[in-house]
């Protein structure tokens, strides 16, 4: 859609959006391009020039075992969290639009967790997932040592998956619970009178309608999976026990700062863009066609 | 409702009771553990009848990680990035909507690519230029030879240096930088009649007085929405504020989470850590419950 009457003075036009160039420019496009350039050479971290060295910091982090483990568990990670998140919110959201009585508290309050910080999701799932307060503290009253999210690798992951899905569940929520208030009563009431039951109506009308939020949710929970872990995994388990929690963003932290390796850190960055940008694409392009849009 | 299905409303009943019990059971578990006192807090199964300590572990939590000034920070850090996306992203979509110039397509473009990469993945150069955030600009300079040019003509050697770590601004810009919003109103501003702008041209308004006088008064729902959204969204963040107030003078209540994790060796201290959680996680909350309109509506046009 294109406006037909607009304003002639177009240099005071480009006045307005300069305000947001400068500001993409500086904090936006310099840094991503300062990314690219550190991890094509060998960044000194205390200053000092640095050295061209082309694709070595790239085939220096594909050769890591460490690299591969934080790849292989941030997408556990996003694959497991993201499926309960949405699988919840969907369920949650399709039983609150059939508006039996209170479905407007359910309405409201189930979209609480999205307010919470995830860092504060993390310390409250820190406590109710202790070992030795809190509530999973009464199963190893019974079975001593059974869980220790400390030191079991599989239980920090347990605990990092909880903390995040209970936050992005009520983010799915209220998209779900909008896509399905978008479809028209008459549709649902037609059908009925034809005779389909409350199943039947679910799997041929309201979900194929909601496909676009589905594929939509879907790049949105995996993306948010790589960014927004962090906060998580600081406050939960420092990336341990040995490395079992070491997302990809909470590693490129820590090796960027921690370990002063800037070029190490800015190659995982661009590796990290490059799958987010992948794994957007590919959903667009694979995922899109099976769609139907209204 | 359409048909009489009781079996199916019960169960339906039943799962959206869980539901509930799952999206609202760990806040009440964070305040219930924030009124026991050490004792209590640590007994196994935590007893749900809430204790008598309350305020007192409020009051320890506040104090222990000097939280009076970091919920101001959060507040300022918050209400800067939402104002600065409001008032960024309805210039940025009036330009693009309004007028017609060489390049639009471009710059249309450069905006939109923003949406695709989040702060968190070029985070350590994001870093070195909020040390000095004339850097770019600097390293402009010397590149074009400009620095050598001035430097041989008055003999003064440029150097462009502007620190923004420890300061709002640094806090603050950074999370602007991105395109979230000007889409949302460009969307909007494209539903505006053209009869309007005809008119308003006919009686003589420059496009600055329509953008003031008619544009901003129309997005006022917009705005509310996109303000809603930005701010939970900025108080929630985490990563950048740790990285860029290294002085805790400047930090913000969601970093102070870190310092109430108890220390291991004797009983731990949840009941001050719940007490502190809760403090950070109320005022995102209140939003949420006092802006529920707003915040549906901000999610779900800021993200489509």
């Amino acid at each position: 859609m294109e406006k037909r009457t607009t304003f002639s003075k177009w240099s005071v036009g480009i006045l307005f959006a300069v305000p947001q160039l400068l500001l993409i420019f500086t904090f936006f496009y310099w840094p991503a391009g300062q990314a690219i350039f550190w991890s094509l050479t060998l960044q000194q971290p205390w200053g000092g020039g640095n050295i061209w060295v082309g694709l070595d910091n790239f085939k220096s982090i594909l050769a890591n075992a460490d690299y591969w483990n934080s790849v292989t568990i941030s997408i556990i990670f996003a694959a497991i969290s993201t499926s309960i998140s949405m699988g919840v919110a969907l369920i949650l959201a399709a039983l609150t639009d059939r508006q039996l009585k209170g479905s407007k508290f359910y309405r409201v309050v189930l979209i609480w967790p999205y307010g919470i910080a995830a860092p504060a999701s993390a310390m409250a799932f820190r406590f109710i997932l202790a070992p030795e307060a809190g509530f999973m503290s009464v199963v190893n009253h019974y079975w001593p040592g059974f869980w220790d999210p400390g030191l079991d690798g599989t239980a920090a992951m347990a605990s990092i998956i909880a903390a995040f899905s209970w936050k992005y569940t009520g983010y799915s929520f209220i998209f779900f619970l909008a896509a399905f208030q978008a479809i028209p009563r008459s549709l649902i009431e037609a059908a009925a009178m034809d005779g389909s039951g409350v199943i039947r109506r679910f799997w041929d009308i309201q979900f194929p309608m909601i496909t676009p939020t589905i594929f939509f949710l879907l790049v949105i929970n995996i993306t948010e999976s790589f960014q927004d872990s962090y906060g998580i995994v600081d406050i939960m388990t420092s990336g341990g026990p040995h490395n079992s929690t070491n997302l990809m963003v909470y590693k490129i932290v820590f090796d960027g700062f921690r370990g002063l390796d800037y070029s190490g850190a800015a190659a995982q960055s661009i590796i990290l863009m490059l799958l987010i940008i992948v794994l957007t694409i590919f959903q667009f392009r694979f995922i899109e066609r099976r769609v139907h849009y209204r | 409702m359409v048909e009489r299905t009781p079996i199916l409303n019960f169960f339906t009943h039943v799962i959206l009771f869980l539901g509930f019990i799952v999206a609202v059971g760990p806040l009440a578990i964070v305040a219930i553990a924030a009124s026991h006192n050490l004792s209590e807090v640590n007994q196994v199964p935590m007893s749900l009848v809430p204790g008598t300590d309350f305020w007192i572990n409020i009051k320890t939590a506040w104090t222990t990680a000097n939280l009076g000034p970091k919920l101001l920070n959060s507040l300022i850090f918050a209400g800067g990035v939402a104002a600065g996306k409001v008032i960024v992203s309805a210039l940025t979509a009036f330009s693009l909507v309004y007028f017609r110039y060489p390049g639009r397509g471009f710059i249309f473009w450069l905006i939109f690519v923003t949406l695709m990469l989040p702060l968190e993945v070029r985070i350590v150069p994001t870093y070195a230029v909020a040390a000095n955030v004339l850097s770019p600009y600097q390293a402009i300079l010397d590149v074009t030879g400009i620095t050598w040019l001035i430097e041989r003509i008055s003999g003064i050697q440029v150097s462009l240096d502007l620190g923004l770590l420890n300061s709002y601004p640094g806090l603050i810009l950074p999370l602007v930088a991105t395109a979230t919003g000007t889409f949302l109103y460009r969307q909007f501003f494209l539903t505006i009649p053209d009869e309007l702008t005809e008119a308003a041209r006919m009686d003589g308004a420059g496009s600055l007085r329509f953008f003031i006088d008619i544009l901003l008064p129309l997005s006022r729902t917009n705005m509310a929405a996109l303000g809603t959204i930005m701010f939970l969204w900025a108080w929630n963040q985490y990563l950048w504020p740790l990285l860029v107030t290294t002085d805790p003078s400047h930090a913000t209540a969601v970093t102070e989470l870190k310092q109430l994790i108890p220390n291991v060796g004797g009983l731990p201290e949840w009941h001050i850590a719940m007490a502190g959680t809760l403090i950070v996680m109320v005022p995102p909350l209140a939003v949420v419950v006092l802006m529920q309109r707003w915040v549906v509506r901000g999610v779900i046009a800021t993200e489509k």
